[in-house]
């Protein structure tokens, strides 16, 4: 079994790239909150729009949670709805 | 009786001490109903994001509250009517998180304005490597693009 898979990891094609993990999966992952802006910067793009979840690897159930943080931090004017 | 956080956003002309009894007055309301006040914070004068009712900046303060919907309500009426007031977000939460929130770790971590350069490096261990992680994503999206 093992040796099968090691077999596989050596004939993988260049542009079949590993699917990433969720970095909000996992046991030492960030909380999401509408309080923390500096995690959800990074969620956001230069313009302030929300980054999608195929980019940034989110999965769907925390993309949905990542959305309503990042919309709660534009309405307490945290963060920039747009930004010019 | 349920758990609920709210945050609400003061007028950048009034005094601290202003935003404090303003704030007594509506913790007032909660706790005169029966709720009570789990958690109180002043985030200070803080730059909006963007302008509100023409003003650049706002005094933050955040309350974690246990009350019934009735006297929330009121909470809300009141608030609505104080024109100190710019906003305000009330939502539910499931627990009352300990210690004091973020935004106040970040205060008492740098008590001046400095660049933003120097939060990066005091930052925790966990919190690294999910950056490292959406750096990679950016990286992908580059290639692939």
């Amino acid at each position: 079994m093992t040796q099968l898979e090691i077999k596989r990891e050596a004939v993988r094609k260049p542009f079949n790239r590993r699917r990433k993990a969720c970095p909000f999966s996992g046991p030492n992952a960030p909380k999401i909150d509408y309080k923390d802006t500096k995690l959800l910067a990074r969620y956001t793009s230069e313009r302030g729009k929300i980054v999608p979840s195929r980019i940034s690897a989110v999965s769907a159930k925390k993309q949905r949670e990542l959305a309503t943080a990042i919309k709660r931090s534009r309405f307490l004017a945290l963060m920039p709805y747009v930004t010019a | 009786m349920r758990l609920y956080e709210s945050v609400l956003i003061a007028r950048q002309d009034i005094t601290a001490a202003q935003v404090e009894t303003m704030a007594d007055e509506f913790a007032e309301i909660i706790t005169s109903a029966g709720g009570s006040i789990k958690k109180r914070e002043y985030w200070g004068l803080r730059a909006l994001a963007y302008r509100i009712k023409k003003n650049r900046k706002g005094h933050y303060v955040m309350f974690n509250l246990e009350t019934g919907p009735e006297a929330l309500k009121e909470y809300e009426r009141i608030m609505g009517l104080n024109e100190d007031v710019l906003r305000f977000l009330n939502i539910r939460i499931e627990e009352v998180e300990e210690g004091p929130s973020i935004m106040m770790q970040v205060k008492t971590e740098r008590p001046t304005r400095g660049g933003r350069d120097d939060r990066d490096d005091r930052d925790s261990g966990d919190r690294n490597v999910g950056k490292a992680e959406s750096n990679d994503s950016a990286d992908d999206e580059k290639s692939e693009g």
